[in-house]
């Protein structure tokens, strides 16, 4: 068991010591915008009540946040200072729009069921920090590199969040039923309380796990 | 003097630069958003009819079918092919054996957070609205929205009142929203604690709606019926 800890951990040290990859595994794992940074709450309690939603959303706030990177980074040089924040925003903004349409495209049910969190996008604080903290400061590879890392990264939380949420709320995952027809669901995990119980517990395992390593 | 001199140019040079920069991510956002508008327009409105059928029949309950009929010059309905005028078309509904059942209406106001849009059935036979759907809300999650989940609110809308006046030129009573748990007449919308302006604008909504829709519907129901006899 030590070995394969070991292993594990000689395997993670070998990805993070080329550069590139450390840009995108930090999203995924060490600094994972939800369990680590606890960036971007309001979507992440509020449209993971199922497992589909949270996916959408996940998928919509990449897109956004993997496209605005790469504008950001692109004209890192030629936006002033002192205008730096307004146009991120214009940006980001703009990502979210064509967001907007596209999920409107694809199913008018799921655009309904995110409601006005696609619109929020624009104040997800994950999505400004990373053009400000990173594409504002580094080349286009490595902002796209950041900005599909902490995509997958907040789209794999916003997934463990619907995935338990769903399964105890709905008795389901993916609206395909999972439990027996007896099964008693637990309403309180499809309401918003559920949300934080859901997120504690992650937190908590999350947490756990890299005490755990550190120890080790 | 001289610093002065100094600073000057280098803020205009700035205010330049900026202006630029401000003025050329604009153009470019707009044209990114201009071009997704366009590419994605056909294929969004082509969804919405496809939903908006999908809510004629849980607004009419019972239909098999629907045809959609528009408002001539004259009062008159006449079905159309296609999609209609809008503001001027409703849609009818005929059971399984024909036999026309009730009006999908489209109506619109303002809610709390922006437009509501909304399909009500409308019943010439019982001169009730007898269901209701919400097209598009962007209403608050977990509070406006429940107008569109809260069963209490929602079983307003299966048998409310819009009976004519005499005269047929309008509503005896017209659809009022109230207080929650204020509910005395069949023409009165109870209200939602905690979603009371989007409670209340639908109820106004439905309100000012019928109060146009009603009695048109009900002077013309004959042309409904027929026209699913002739098919």
């Amino acid at each position: 068991m030590a070995d394969q800890i070991k292993n594990k951990t000689g395997f993670l040290a070998t990805l993070q010591e080329n550069p590139s990859t450390d840009e995108f595994i930090k999203g995924l794992w060490r600094d994972n915008p939800v369990f680590v940074q606890v960036l971007g709450m309001c979507p992440v309690l509020a449209v993971s009540n199922t497992a589909v939603n949270a996916l959408a959303m996940g998928l919509a706030t990449t897109f956004v946040l993997l496209m605005s990177n790469i504008l950001v980074s692109s004209l890192r040089n030629f936006i002033p200072k002192q205008v730096r924040i307004a146009s991120y925003i214009l940006i980001i903004a703009t990502f979210v729009t064509m967001a907007d349409y596209i999920i409107q495209a694809i199913s008018i049910e799921l655009h309904k069921a995110l409601g006005a969190f696609i619109s929020l996008i624009v104040v997800n604080c994950l999505i400004l920090s990373r053009a400000e903290a990173f594409a504002s400061k580094n080349t286009v590879g490595k902002s796209i590199l950041d900005g599909l890392g902490m995509g997958i990264g907040f789209t794999f939380a916003l997934f463990c969040l619907g995935a338990v949420r769903e399964l105890l709320g709905n008795g389901s995952i993916f609206g395909v039923p999972f439990f027996p027809d007896n099964f008693q669901e637990w309403i309180v995990m499809i309401l918003p309380a559920g949300g934080f119980f859901t997120l504690a517990i992650w937190l908590l395992i999350f947490n756990a796990a890299k005490q755990r390593r550190a120890t080790t | 003097m001289s610093e002065t001199n100094q600073i000057q140019p280098s803020a205009a040079g700035n205010s330049g630069k900026m202006l630029r920069a401000m003025v050329g991510i604009g153009i470019l956002c707009a044209l990114m958003i201009v071009l997704t508008f366009q590419g994605t327009l056909p294929i969004i409105k082509q969804k919405k009819a496809e939903a908006l059928e999908k809510a004629i029949f849980k607004v009419l309950p019972g239909i098999e079918k629907t045809e959609i009929f528009q408002l001539g010059e004259s009062n008159n309905f006449a079905p159309v092919n296609g999609e209609g005028e809008e503001g001027r078309v409703v849609y009818a509904g005929y059971d399984e054996n024909g036999r026309f059942v009730g009006v999908a209406v489209e109506a619109s106001g303002q809610g709390y957070a922006d437009i509501l849009r909304i399909l009500y059935g409308y019943d010439p036979e019982k001169q009730a609205v007898v269901g209701f759907y919400v097209l598009e809300s962007k209403e608050t999650p977990g509070l406006g929205d429940k107008i569109e989940k809260d069963a209490g609110f929602l079983s307003n809308f299966e048998a409310l009142d819009v009976t004519l006046k005499e005269d047929q030129s309008g509503l005896r009573n017209a659809v009022v929203p109230v207080k929650s748990g204020t509910k005395k007449h069949p023409w009165e919308v109870d209200c939602i604690t905690g979603a009371t302006i989007s409670s209340r604008a639908i109820g106004n909504i439905i309100g000012a709606s019928t109060e146009r829709w009603a009695p048109l519907l009900y002077k013309n129901k004959d042309t409904f019926a027929k026209q699913e006899g002739e098919n």
